[in-house]
């Protein structure tokens, strides 16, 4: 019985593939769902080997704060800058604007990176050795330094602004203003060295684009502030249209680099997200500038544009090491050319 | 002074698992939920926060050894139990900024549970992709190498629970030299693609959780020439300050002109 029924299912399965040969013939395509082989699914050899084709690696746990804080922090340190800058160049109103936006830059960063530890406290433990080859050891005091500065550097600028200060006071907001800049910079360019120093295929072989793009919103963004407290001056413009330009090489060479590894940064929903980043702080805020003449609102939505493009692109960064760590091959492809050139030399 | 190691041996594993369970027993670790993954035996994947073993399930359609297949389509279903590697560098190590992560005077790497603050940083600097962040907790969880029974001069748990000794614990030296008569007696036998997974030509410098894999390693989601990420350190820092300088001087030329 058994074996007539076998036979049985093979006639109607030979007779089924027979009338999907002809249909295939005559239409050259197949709509119906065929046959299932019994015993399928057969195990197949993978195209790459990899165990299920499973993530290696484990994704970032940071949560969207912290994208966030590279952003404020970045443009935050750049202000600390250009505050001594317009100090030393004599500029008053904007070195106090500068020094604002760097405070208030400084007030929100700590909150949001000890949102993302969980539990405040836990911040501390940062503070508890200094690591100079931890990036984020480096950061946290870096953090901490430059929220100090900034800060001492904002009350004597008030205090001598209100007309009750001394030489002494004076000498003091100098002080802290060149560790407020010094320390600035550091706390803009060190959060690429963090994404760069992992072992996440996508930032570690960008290590040498993520400070450029990092650095580029921080100071067109740290500009555009400005701008949108009313400094609408020659010199914000200069550096916005500097910084929208390097946004659309650092576009350009993203999508002409023909690297396996930078897939994240081009194909799927953070591909797009990249992309919308840098249309908005590269050719949008760069042509709004260019027409802007005698508009002021044209410069006040450029610098809209060019801060939301440098947010979205801290964000689609993380997101696409996210992307990243989920693709063993990207790694494997790496370590096997690594490997290939040192048998080489 | 003793440096721990662990040799696993594909070839001796038999898929049991008693590893991840003598590893949950003894450590507190919690359950990791019950998971279809469609993937053989496979219930987790991955090692994590609340897996320090995890026994892989291969299945692939070659020989086994010096097997005779009767069939067009050979098979063999391959075992064995992962675990943190225990670096010889350690990217975990390097990266934490709390000094959580420790290398212990038995050269094994540990996470001090009340020092970890949460940063998550040694989770994306792991070339293994083995320490994660239990997010009930907070904090970051490995492989502690059962330090606690070792300082009573007891096997870690998932060795002792072993049925076939396939998790072999022992002094590196020791275990290197047995890995390598190891893989010598089974290529005597036929089984010609088995190998140890070693990579000591890398900046990892080496692992103190050694394997005997038939096969590539890239099957078994180990990479082939893993590299601590600091050795990126330099040309990163480089760039990051060189990018500073520009943007300082861009600022510089827009309020000077």
């Amino acid at each position: 019985m058994a074996d007539l029924g076998q036979i049985a299912q093979m006639q109607i399965t030979e007779s089924r593939l027979d009338a999907l040969r002809e249909e295939a013939a005559r239409t050259g395509k197949v709509r119906d769902a065929g046959i299932v082989p019994s015993g399928s699914p057969f195990p197949k050899p993978a195209a790459a080997a990899s165990y299920n084709g499973n993530p290696v690696l484990k994704p970032p746990t940071w949560t969207w704060q912290v994208p966030l804080y590279f952003f404020v922090g970045g443009v935050a340190g750049v202000s600390a800058a250009i505050a001594l800058v317009t100090h030393l160049r004599g500029y008053a109103a904007l070195e106090r604007a500068a020094l604002w936006i760097g405070f208030a830059g400084a007030l929100m960063s700590a909150p949001l990176l000890i949102a993302d530890l969980g539990k405040p406290m836990r911040f501390l433990n940062m503070l508890r050795v200094f690591k100079i080859r931890s990036a984020m050891s480096v950061g946290a005091w870096t953090l901490s330094g430059f929220s100090s500065a900034v800060g001492l550097a904002v009350v004597c600028h008030e205090v001598l602004l209100a007309g009750y200060g001394n030489g002494f006071l004076l000498l003091i907001e100098w002080v802290a203003e060149i560790v407020a800049a010094l320390t600035g910079m550091i706390l803009a360019s060190y959060t690429s060295v963090l994404l760069g120093v992992t072992a996440i295929p996508v930032w570690s072989e960008n290590r040498k684009l993520v400070p450029a793009v990092f650095l580029t919103g921080a100071l067109g963004s740290a500009a555009a502030a400005l701008e949108l407290l009313g400094f609408r001056i020659p010199a914000t413009q200069l550096i916005g249209i500097v910084a929208s330009i390097v946004e659309i090489v650092i576009a350009i060479a993203i999508e002409v680099r023909d690297r396996y590894v930078d897939r994240p940064l081009r194909e799927g929903a953070v591909g797009w997200l990249i992309r919308v980043g840098a249309a908005l702080a590269g050719p949008t805020a760069l042509l709004l500038r260019i027409f802007s003449g005698h508009s002021p609102a044209l410069r006040d939505v450029a610098a809209l544009c060019f801060i939301a493009g440098a947010l979205i692109a801290r964000f689609a960064w993380i997101a696409a090491g996210r992307v990243s760590s989920r693709d063993p091959q990207a790694l494997f492809q790496i370590q096997r050319r690594n490997r290939e050139v040192t048998a080489a030399t | 002074m003793t440096v721990s190691a662990f040799l696993t041996d594909a070839t001796l594993c038999i898929g049991c698992k008693a590893c991840e369970v003598a590893c949950k027993e003894w450590n507190h670790v919690p359950a990791d939920g019950f998971n279809f993954t469609g993937n053989s035996y496979d219930n987790t994947n991955a090692l994590g926060a609340s897996t320090w073993r995890h026994v892989m399930f291969l299945e692939q359609p070659t020989t086994l050894g010096p097997q005779i297949a009767g069939t067009e389509d050979p098979f063999r279903w391959l075992f064995l139990s992962d675990v943190c590697k225990h670096c010889g560098n350690a990217g975990c190590l390097e990266a934490c900024p709390t000094g959580a992560i420790i290398r212990t005077e038995l050269e094994t790497v540990y996470v001090q549970p009340d020092v970890c603050n949460g940063c998550g940083y040694c989770v994306v600097s792991c070339p293994f992709g083995v320490v994660d962040k239990n997010h009930d907790v907070g904090t970051a969880f490995k492989c502690t190498f059962c330090y606690d029974r070792q300082l009573e001069g007891l096997k870690p748990a998932c060795a002792k629970a072993c049925p076939t000794e396939s998790i072999r614990f022992g002094e590196l030296e020791e275990l290197r030299a047995h890995g390598r008569l190891r893989v010598q007696e089974l290529q005597r036998r036929g089984y010609k693609d088995a190998q140890v997974y070693n990579p000591q030509e890398t900046s990892v410098a080496g692992v103190h959780a050694m394997f005997v894999i038939l096969g590539e390693p890239e099957a078994y989601n180990l990479p082939p020439a893993p590299e601590v990420p600091i050795v990126h350190m330099k040309s990163a820092w480089t760039t990051a300050l060189l990018s500073a300088l520009v943007a300082v001087m861009v600022v510089c030329l827009a309020f000077v002109l």
